[in-house]
C-alpha cells in the first residue's frame, strides 16, 4: 500500500515497506529496541513523566490520558502490578491493531516492555481476539525472538529487571474489549464487566492486583515518545490531541484503508486521502470512531466556542480529525474506525445491522442492555422486513433512552448512541421507511442484505 | 479423554504461564477444541479436574464465548463477516454463495460433512470488505465469483 503524502507515519513507518518482515532482524535493522535500551537506563518515574508530558491519549476508545492512567496505579499495595495489552480489536470499523501485530509485532513488544519497566511490572499479557489466529502466532514467535536477545524475560539487557509477556487468546466475544470484562476473561471466567467503583483496574484489576490496560497503538507510542522526547511528540497534532493516529476508513469511499495522520480534517481524510465517494454517489453520513459512536450527517453545521473563546462553525469536512474536534461535533473519535455511509445506504437498515451486532454481543449481565438490545434488534428487524408498526420509531427511542446510563459498563452507551443519533438525524427516513416497506409489493432484497440479520 | 501428545504438551505448557491456574481455562479449551473438534461435557470435566476448579466453572466459560462449541461442525469452518462495513460491500451475497456451493444452511454442517458456514461479527478488516475466515485464513475483497473460487479450492482439498 502506497503511503499518501498527507500521511504522517510514525507507528506504521516501516510496516508496508517492501522487504520489511515481522521478524526481529527487520526491526533491529531499523533501530528496534534502542528505546528499550535507553529506558532501562532511566529512572522509571522519568518515563512516566515523559508519557504524561507528551499528553498521549488512549487509542482504544475513551481517549483517557495514558500518563494519568499510569499515575493512578496503586504502588503501595505490596501486590504485583500487571500490564495488559488490549488487542481484542473488535469495534466494527477498526482494523489498525491488526496492521501493527501482523507487520511490526516487535514495535508492540518494545512498547510493552518500556511501559512495564516504567511501571515496575513483572508480568504482562497480550489479550488478542480469537479471530486473529495468525496474529497470535506472530506475537508468540516475536516474544521467543525477543527473549533470545534479552529484551523480554529474565535480566533484561543484563539488568536486574525481569518481565515476561504471555499471549492470551480470546474466543470471539466483543465485550472482552471492555477492560474489566477483559480482566474477568483473563481470570478464566465469563467476561462480565465489573462495577466501578471499587473495581478500577489501577487498584483492583487482574487477581485484584493493580493493573494497567492499554491499547496496542497506545503502547507503541511509548517507543516514539522516548525516541523524540515528550515535547517534540506533543508538537504533533493539536494540543491535547498529540501524536499521530491511525484512522481506519471503510464503506463508501474510493480508497478505504488505514491511514496514520495528524492535524488534518475529516474532509482531508475522506476526500484527499480516501478519494471521496464512489463515482456518481454522495456522502450521506459518517460514523466517526467505530460503530458505537454517534453518527455525523453530511450537511449539518457544528457551531460553538473553543476553549480560547474563538467561535467555530464547521461543516462535516471542516471538523478537525482528532479527539476534541469530533467531540465538538457531538460524537467521539473512539477507536479511529470511520465508516462512511453514501447515499445508497439506508440508515434504518444500517441500524438494523448494528442492533443485530449489539444484541449478539451484550454480555447479558445488566437487564436494560440484555433485554433492550434484543428488543432493538427485533424492532429494527421488523422494520426491514416490512412489518413495522406506527409506534416503532418512538418505541426504539424509548428503549435506547432506558439503556443509556443504566448499565455497569459503557456497552450500554454503545447500544443507545447509534439508535438515539440515527433517529434524531434521520427521523423522516425511519418514518417514511416504516410506511413504504409495509407495502406488500415493496422490494426489500437490498435492504435485507444490508441489515444482514436473518 | 483421548488427546494427542501435542495437545497434552500444549496444555502442560499453558498452565504455568499464569499466576492462577483458572486463567488457563481458555487456552485449554482452545487446545481441546482444536484436537476434538468440539467441547463435550467430558472435556469440561477433564479441564475442571486439571485446573482444580468445578465443572460448572468450565461450562460457564464454554457457553459464554461464541467460538467455543458443544457440537461438532464441518471439517472446514467458514465465517463470513456480517457487520456493517462488510454488509455494505456485499457480505450477504458472499455468504449466500458459500451456502449454495455447499448445498447447506447457515450454521449447519454441509451434507458432505466438509463445511460449516456461519456469519461472524466484525473480523477487524473493514478496509478490505467483504471478508471471511476459512479456518485460520482470512480472505479479503470478496465478491460472488471469488467466493465460488474459494469453494472450489475447499472442495479440491477435501
Amino acid at each position: 500500500m502506497a503511503v499518501h503524502p498527507k500521511e504522517n507515519r510514525l507507528i506504521l513507518k516501516y510496516a508496508d515497506e517492501p522487504g520489511y518482515t515481522p521478524g526481529i532482524d527487520s526491526y533491529l535493522a531499523h533501530g528496534g529496541y534502542d528505546m528499550l535500551k535507553k529506558a532501562v537506563g532511566m529512572p522509571p518515574q522519568d518515563i512516566i513523566d515523559e508519557v504524561k508530558k507528551s499528553q498521549l491519549r488512549g487509542r482504544g476508545g475513551a481517549g483517557f490520558p495514558c500518563g494519568v492512567k499510569w499515575s493512578f496505579v496503586d504502588r503501595k499495595s505490596g501486590k504485583p502490578i500487571y500490564l495488559i495489552c488490549n488487542c481484542d480489536e473488535s469495534e466494527p470499523g477498526t482494523f489498525k491493531d491488526r496492521q501493527i501485530v501482523h507487520k511490526d509485532p516487535h514495535q508492540l513488544i518494545e512498547g510493552i516492555m518500556i511501559s512495564c519497566f516504567a511501571n515496575n511490572v513483572a508480568k504482562a499479557f497480550i489479550y488478542i481476539r480469537e479471530e486473529m489466529p495468525k496474529g497470535a502466532r506472530i506475537l508468540d514467535q516475536a516474544i521467543v525472538e525477543a527473549k533470545e536477545k534479552g529484551f523480554v524475560g529474565d535480566n533484561i539487557l543484563g539488568t536486574d529487571y525481569s518481565c515476561d509477556i504471555v499471549v492470551h487468546r480470546g474466543a470471539a466475544a466483543y465485550i472482552c474489549g471492555e477492560e474489566t470484562g477483559l480482566i474477568e476473561s483473563l481470570e478464566g471466567k465469563r467476561a462480565n464487566p465489573r462495577i466501578k467503583p471499587p473495581y478500577f483496574p489501577a487498584v483492583l484489576g487482574l487477581y485484584n492486583c493493580p493493573t494497567i490496560v492499554n491499547n496496542v497503538e497506545t503502547l507503541c507510542n511509548a517507543v516514539h515518545i522516548l525516541d523524540m522526547g515528550a515535547e517534540a511528540f506533543a508538537q504533533i497534532g493539536r494540543a491535547n490531541n498529540t501524536g499521530t493516529r491511525i484512522w481506519c476508513v471503510s464503506g463508501g469511499v474510493q480508497r478505504p484503508g488505514y491511514y496514520e495522520v495528524a492535524g488534518i480534517t475529516v474532509g482531508e481524510l475522506i476526500h484527499d486521502i480516501c478519494g471521496g465517494p464512489l463515482p456518481g454517489r454522495t456522502i450521506k453520513a459518517i460514523i466517526p470512531g467505530g460503530s458505537s459512536m454517534k453518527i455525523l450527517k453530511n450537511g449539518e453545521r457544528y457551531k460553538g466556542k473553543n476553549p480560547d473563546g474563538a467561535e467555530y462553525d464547521w461543516g462535516l469536512d471542516d471538523v478537525p480529525l482528532d479527539y476534541d474536534g469530533i467531540a465538538a461535533a457531538g460524537s467521539m473519535s473512539g477507536s479511529g474506525g470511520m465508516m462512511v455511509l453514501d447515499d445508497t445506504v439506508s440508515i434504518p437498515a444500517a441500524l438494523a445491522n448494528l442492533m443485530a451486532f449489539y444484541s449478539h454481543e451484550s454480555c447479558g449481565q445488566c437487564t436494560p442492555c440484555r433485554e433492550g438490545s434484543l428488543w432493538l434488534k427485533k424492532i429494527t428487524a421488523r422494520m426491514v422486513h416490512g412489518q413495522a408498526r406506527p409506534e416503532d420509531v418512538d418505541l426504539m427511542k424509548s428503549v435506547a433512552d432506558q439503556i443509556e446510563g443504566r448499565t455497569i459498563c459503557a456497552f450500554g452507551f454503545a447500544v443507545a448512541w447509534p439508535v438515539q443519533s440515527y433517529l434524531a438525524k434521520f427521523e423522516d427516513e425511519f418514518r417514511e421507511y416504516a410506511t413504504r416497506l409495509s407495502d406488500p409489493n415493496a422490494d426489500r432484497q437490498a435492504i435485507k442484505e444490508l441489515a444482514c440479520n436473518g | 479423554m483421548n488427546l494427542s501428545s501435542e495437545t497434552l504438551a500444549e496444555i502442560e505448557a499453558a498452565i504455568p504461564k499464569y499466576p492462577e491456574a483458572r486463567s488457563a481455562v481458555m487456552p485449554l479449551l482452545h487446545a481441546i477444541q482444536q484436537d476434538q473438534g468440539y467441547l463435550s461435557n467430558e472435556a469440561a470435566e477433564w479441564v475442571a479436574k486439571k485446573l482444580g476448579i468445578e465443572p460448572i466453572n468450565v461450562l460457564s466459560v464454554i457457553t459464554f464465548y461464541p467460538f467455543f462449541r458443544q457440537q461438532p461442525i464441518g471439517k472446514r469452518h467458514v465465517r463470513v463477516c456480517r457487520t456493517l462495513s462488510c454488509a455494505m460491500a456485499g457480505g450477504s451475497k458472499v455468504c449466500d454463495t458459500m451456502l449454495k456451493e455447499f448445498d447447506t444452511e447457515l450454521n449447519g454442517v454441509s451434507p458432505d460433512g466438509e463445511v460449516t458456514v456461519e456469519f461472524a461479527e466484525c473480523l477487524a478488516s473493514c478496509g478490505s470488505a467483504p471478508v471471511m475466515l476459512v479456518d485460520d485464513e482470512l480472505y479479503e475483497n470478496l465478491d460472488e465469483a471469488k467466493a465460488a473460487e474459494i469453494c472450489q479450492k475447499i472442495k479440491a482439498e477435501a
